[in-house]
């Protein structure tokens, strides 16, 4: 590889994602934003974005569904403890919600265990097409040490979302899908062998993979999900005194590192 | 009264003023005295090696980052997180917004921050050993899940756009080394150079120099990674500062250089229909 094909792109680039044609028209993905998506809802518009097809209303509900049961105002919650932080020191709307999103992209909750939990219900089909058992492929992963992503729950034990996700995946005719099937059966195996419970994550990767999305599409469509949560986190600690959100006394970082020392005598 | 709410630390803490319990009357980082000792007496770069790793480091350690810092300070208006920065400064965004931008744009596995992380990662499996390497440099990726990271297009530390390794690079290499240990990680790195690039087919990337120096200053990766966006910040700041201040009317827009390429039914808009009437 060298720098040649640098020179291709260095002044023009090629698409078929749109473009704004600016005192004209915005094209996407072959639509024109105004005459053809203008009576789009936001969220529907936006998967039309990411996947570059309209996946239909009732997989736009479903979706819409996950962002709505995850809006959470609770400032107890990261991301919008990161929010209030913002708003409690007076920083801005949008820096405080990019903030937010950007801890939205976390190891214990949030896009990377949605992430895993769709490839890892993928894989499990895929090992089924094999002629392999369900439960041999997940004690398999468990032995290897893996998290099983969606399965257990940080602070809890049960995730009040999931009753109202499968009674909204019903309404939408989406629940009878192989993958929410394997998400459960998957459930009932850890449950009854090491007394895990479930979590959300599963049930929405389990739907998302019977929804057909790739993990790099269900990443980007589940960004901006805990937004409408976190606005109002902000709002709070914004219109209180300053510095008032949970503030921290010295005592209250308790220290637990080397004695005291002396720099001069350090070396 | 108490907190109910407690946080954790082994490397800072505080004492109250007698009238505030908010307030610092004293901070001890890793047990120094913050303001009595380290402030007046200590180097930035000191200071900095002793909050990442809990001690002082010696003269050498503290030499082998202020330099490193020198090197990645300015990555150049070319650089993609510094471009990040310069849109934001040119159209007057928060000054945060511009390194939030360099920071989220530098954080990437071409040339950012993750592919220190996973150059780092390398080195704790492949130590000296050139074979490894060689087989690893290929296949980066800790298993075959996929993650929220995708996975490496090329090898981590190396340019996949470059020809011959860039005079810069070569002369971060050598200096750094010279600060460095006769037998860390930048030395088997100036020494196996040729050999790795050989093998992977295009030149050292300034990712793969710091990679080696922060393994030499003897960080973690997780550690490696934060110190690599920082140490980045300066050009990213300074450049957006620049272009905030030139304005947007001397910054390229690429909007005649994005073409279409299946703008099939141009539909003529009402303003230009009502415009033409």
């Amino acid at each position: 590889m060298n720098h040649k094909h640098l020179l291709d792109t260095e002044n023009r680039w090629v698409t078929t994602k749109g473009k704004a044609f600016l005192s004209d028209r915005v094209v996407m993905h072959g639509k024109n934003l105004h005459t053809e998506l203008g009576d789009y809802e936001w969220l529907h518009l936006y998967l039309f974005s990411i996947l570059g097809r309209d996946p239909g209303k009732n997989v736009a509900k479903m979706l819409s569904h996950y962002w709505v049961a995850s809006s959470y105002p609770d400032a107890a919650i990261w991301p919008n403890h990161v929010t209030a932080l913002a708003g409690t020191v007076r920083s801005t709307a949008s820096l405080a919600l990019m903030a937010g999103l950007s801890v939205s992209e976390a190891s214990i909750y949030g896009r990377r265990p949605e992430v895993r939990a769709l490839d890892f219900f993928y894989r499990a089909g895929q090992w089924c097409d094999g002629g392999g058992a369900l439960t041999e492929f997940v004690e398999k992963e468990k032995s290897a040490g893996r998290i099983l992503y969606g399965y257990g729950r940080p602070m809890t034990n049960s995730d009040e979302r999931i009753p109202h996700t499968l009674d909204k995946a019903k309404e939408l005719g989406l629940d009878k899908g192989r993958h929410l099937k394997i998400a459960f059966e998957v459930y009932e195996h850890l449950k009854e062998k090491y007394g895990y419970s479930i979590n959300v994550a599963a049930v929405h990767a389990g739907l998302a993979a019977d929804m057909g999305f790739t993990c790099q599409e269900y990443q980007l469509l589940l960004t901006p999900g805990f937004v409408a949560g976190m606005a109002p986190c902000y709002q709070d600690a914004r219109d209180r005194p300053e510095g008032s959100f949970f503030p921290v006394r010295c005592n209250s970082v308790v220290y637990d590192g080397p004695a005291k020392r002396d720099w001069d005598s350090s070396r | 009264m108490a907190s109910d709410y407690l946080y954790y630390s082994n490397i800072w803490q505080e004492e109250p003023e007698e009238s505030n319990p908010f307030a610092a009357k004293a901070c001890y980082c890793s047990g120094y005295d913050v303001y009595g000792q380290v402030v007046p007496q200590a180097s930035w770069f000191e200071y900095l090696l002793l909050m990442l790793k809990g001690e002082r480091p010696s003269e050498a350690e503290a030499k082998l980052i202020e330099k490193l810092a020198m090197v990645l300070a300015n990555p150049g208006p070319r650089e993609a997180s510094v471009r990040a920065a310069m849109n934001a400064g040119i159209v007057g965004t928060n000054h945060s917004s511009a390194l939030m931008a360099a920071l989220a744009v530098g954080s990437g596995q071409y040339g950012g921050a993750q592919e220190v992380s996973i150059c780092m990662r390398l080195w704790q499996e492949c130590g000296h050993n050139l074979e490894l390497w060689k087989s690893r440099l290929f296949r980066p990726e800790e298993d075959e899940r996929a993650d929220i990271w995708l996975p490496m297009e090329h090898a981590p530390g190396f340019d996949p756009n470059g020809d011959d390794t860039p005079t810069p690079i070569l002369q971060a290499l050598d200096y750094l080394t010279s600060l460095a240990s006769s037998n860390g990680a930048l030395a088997w790195l100036k020494q196996q150079r040729s050999a790795l690039e050989e093998e992977v087919g295009y030149p050292l990337a300034i990712s793969g120099v710091a990679a080696a120096a922060l393994v030499d200053l003897g960080l973690n990766q997780d550690q490696g990674n934060m110190l690599y966006l920082m140490l980045r910040l300066p050009g990213a700041a300074i450049h957006s500062l620049e272009q905030k201040k030139r304005g947007w009317k001397q910054f390229p827009f690429y909007g005649s250089a994005i073409e279409l390429a299946d703008d099939t039914s141009p539909v003529q808009s009402p303003i230009q229909e009502n415009t033409s009437k």
